[in-house]
């Protein structure tokens, strides 16, 4: 969660060194500003630089291997080179892209040099072992000849994580409000939650399959499962913690109880809502790779699974990436819409 | 506050009567009864203000939770115009010591909570306007209460209370944690609310002064369980002079109720 909270955190930090650098005398200003322009354009061209050794370092030797990519990848390298090279020089018309891009060369750069290292390790002198290891172009080659197959299990994961995460996270939200409002529903449920929701959904695997009538709905419900336990005991503790003083105020202005729950309750919960839903987020992610290993005969872990079978490892590293994408993705897109819905806690809580 | 001025045209809401008789109340506190008012009897016509007065803890903020329909008194009847006040009501609005804005909500939006609590926003939308309008912060009708100082929140909290024209006006020490500049303005602002709107107000305050500023009448109070000690009419024109000799004499024979004459 660190990782997220810091990622998430530096565009406040950056906008603190921009008030503090206006705060600086104008002279100060301009040369810091010079200074960094010189960095900048320094990085592009080193950027340019690196993938231009990667794209060398795939023509200058002999590849060890049979990769049909080898040239395409060359010649890819050469055309990103020349990118950020072009781009780097006229970053002044460019904008916003301009900027964006001039603030990542560093990692443009560190990723030329990491692909230079991995084609000379790999595909012409073998440093690593190397069916284990493959070379860029061998992943390329998954991508353009293996990509019907890929795309299909990519739809197959994504329809099983949605179903199988929205399910989760409803029913958790509306069991959380429940315990957390009504002290029946809490005396029962409490327990029960307390003695089955730590298990680990995986735990249920084998039973699930046997029970559900197909293998999906069985995977739905394990996903479910791992989404819901956060998000339930999240959401409870978010509404059991609401201060009295605001349900005081909706009382006396002439609230209902069902606005006290709707408008006061859930409102106040909500930054707690989506700390459940990020780590439900992350231990449904595992149960899905898990139940398509084991049971369902599709998407990504399936892919993973049958990759390894046939000792086609390019495929699995090219898997792993298409994965780590979308899970990436998936909490982007949860935390863009926690800045969206909780705009008013900017600058009050941020985890 | 130049709002004030204009909005003279405003229909005035008449106060009601409050009828406080008998009234005892006491907290379990781990298996041991706490008793906090004993006995409290008085009332108030409409559309007079009242302060109440007493040593920190003596149960005056309890009264103001049992006026407000918060909770049920342990003995005793309130009354509201003859009515006994059983649950909390929109016309009888409490002020709070913090302002407890929702945080998560606009400042007219936390201005527009009761009428949308009671269901008739969508036609009264120009009443929470006219309340932001009120308390001066027009400009900041779209900010989040983050954004806000505490006398700015504390306004806010006060048009919230006001856009529902309440009939008894609820003020559990509203401006005890502002500083002292403005909580002055902000009591001849509250001067002017409420003989602009003719609520009855009900002030719980730990300050002598700012009671004696604002009251017609001073209800002291002894300490816990609180029974009443005196009750005090101060009978000055408004606007009135922190430095009247007769609101001089009056804090020196209240402060004298309060045990602590030796200090002045």
């Amino acid at each position: 969660m660190s990782t997220y909270s810091e990622s998430d955190v530096a565009p406040f930090g950056a906008d603190r060194e921009t008030v503090l650098a206006a705060s600086d005398s104008g002279l100060h200003i301009a040369s810091k500003l010079r200074a960094s322009h010189l960095g900048l354009s320094i990085s592009g061209l080193g950027a340019g630089f690196a993938w231009l050794a990667f794209g060398l370092s795939c023509l200058w030797w002999p590849d060890i291997g049979d990769w049909p990519r080898t040239e395409a990848v060359a010649y890819t390298a050469f055309a990103i080179a020349a990118a950020i090279v072009v781009a780097t020089a006229a970053r002044e018309t460019l904008g916003r892209f301009g900027v964006g891009l001039q603030q990542r060369a560093p990692w443009f750069l560190a990723l030329g040099l990491f692909l230079t290292l991995w084609e000379l390790a790999t595909a012409k002198f073998a440093w690593l072992p190397l069916p284990f290891f493959p070379p860029p172009q061998s992943i390329v080659e998954v991508y353009t000849d293996d990509l019907p197959k890929l795309l299909d299990s990519v739809f197959a994961s994504v329809k099983l994580q949605l179903g199988g995460y929205f399910i989760g996270a409803t029913v958790g939200f509306l069991t959380g409000v429940s315990i957390g409002w009504s002290r029946a529903v809490g005396y029962w449920v409490h327990p029960v939650l307390r003695f089955i929701g730590p298990l680990p959904a995986t735990a249920w695997l084998p039973i699930a399959f046997f029970t559900f009538p197909s293998s999906w709905s069985a995977s739905t419900f394990l996903i479910a499962l791992a989404t819901g336990f956060p998000v339930t005991v999240l959401t409870w503790s978010g509404v059991a913690s609401v201060s009295s003083a605001y349900y005081d105020v909706a009382r006396t202005l002439g609230a209902k109880p069902s606005f006290l729950v709707l408008k006061v309750a859930i409102p106040a919960a909500l930054p707690h809502v989506f700390v459940g839903l990020f780590m439900g987020l992350g231990s449904s992610f595992a149960v899905l790779v898990v139940a398509e290993m084991i049971g369902v005969k599709a998407g990504l872990g399936w892919y993973l699974q049958w990759a390894q079978g046939w000792a086609a490892y390019a495929n699995m590293y090219a898997a792993l990436i298409v994965m780590s994408l979308l899970c990436s993705g998936a909490i982007t897109l949860l935390f863009r819409t926690r800045d969206h819905l909780l705009v008013w806690q900017k600058g009050v809580v941020k985890w | 506050m130049v709002a004030l001025a204009r909005a003279e045209h405003h229909p005035v809401t008449a106060g009601a009567a409050l009828d406080i008789a008998g009234v005892s109340h006491a907290f379990d506190i781990d298996g041991s009864v706490l008793p906090v008012l004993d006995n409290v009897s008085f009332s108030a016509s409409p559309g007079e203000f009242v302060a109440l007065l007493g040593p920190s803890g003596c149960g005056k903020s309890t009264l103001l939770r049992l006026v407000a329909g918060l909770e049920p008194p342990r003995a005793g009847t309130l009354r509201e115009d003859g009515a006994l006040i059983t649950r909390p009501h929109p016309s009888r609005v409490v002020v709070f010591q913090d302002p407890t804005l929702f945080p998560w909500r606009t400042v007219w939006n936390n201005v527009a909570l009761g009428l949308e609590a009671q269901g008739i926003l969508k036609t009264q939308r120009h009443r929470v306007d006219a309340a932001i309008d009120l308390v001066g912060l027009t400009t900041f009708r779209n900010a989040y209460p983050h954004q806000l100082s505490g006398g700015m929140a504390q306004r806010v909290a006060l048009a919230r209370a006001l856009v529902n024209d309440p009939k008894i006006l609820v003020l559990d020490e509203p401006l005890g944690k502002l500083d002292s500049l403005t909580r002055i303005t902000m009591q001849a602002e509250l001067i002017a609310l409420w003989q602009r709107s003719g609520f009855t107000a009900l002030l719980v305050t730990h300050d002598v002064e700012e009671a004696l500023f604002l009251a017609n009448r001073v209800i002291v109070f002894s300490d816990r369980p609180a029974t009443i000690k005196a009750d005090i009419a101060v009978d000055r024109p408004y606007p009135r002079h922190r430095g009247d000799p007769h609101l001089a004499d009056l804090r020196r024979q209240i402060l004298g109720l309060l045990g602590l004459d030796a200090t002045w």
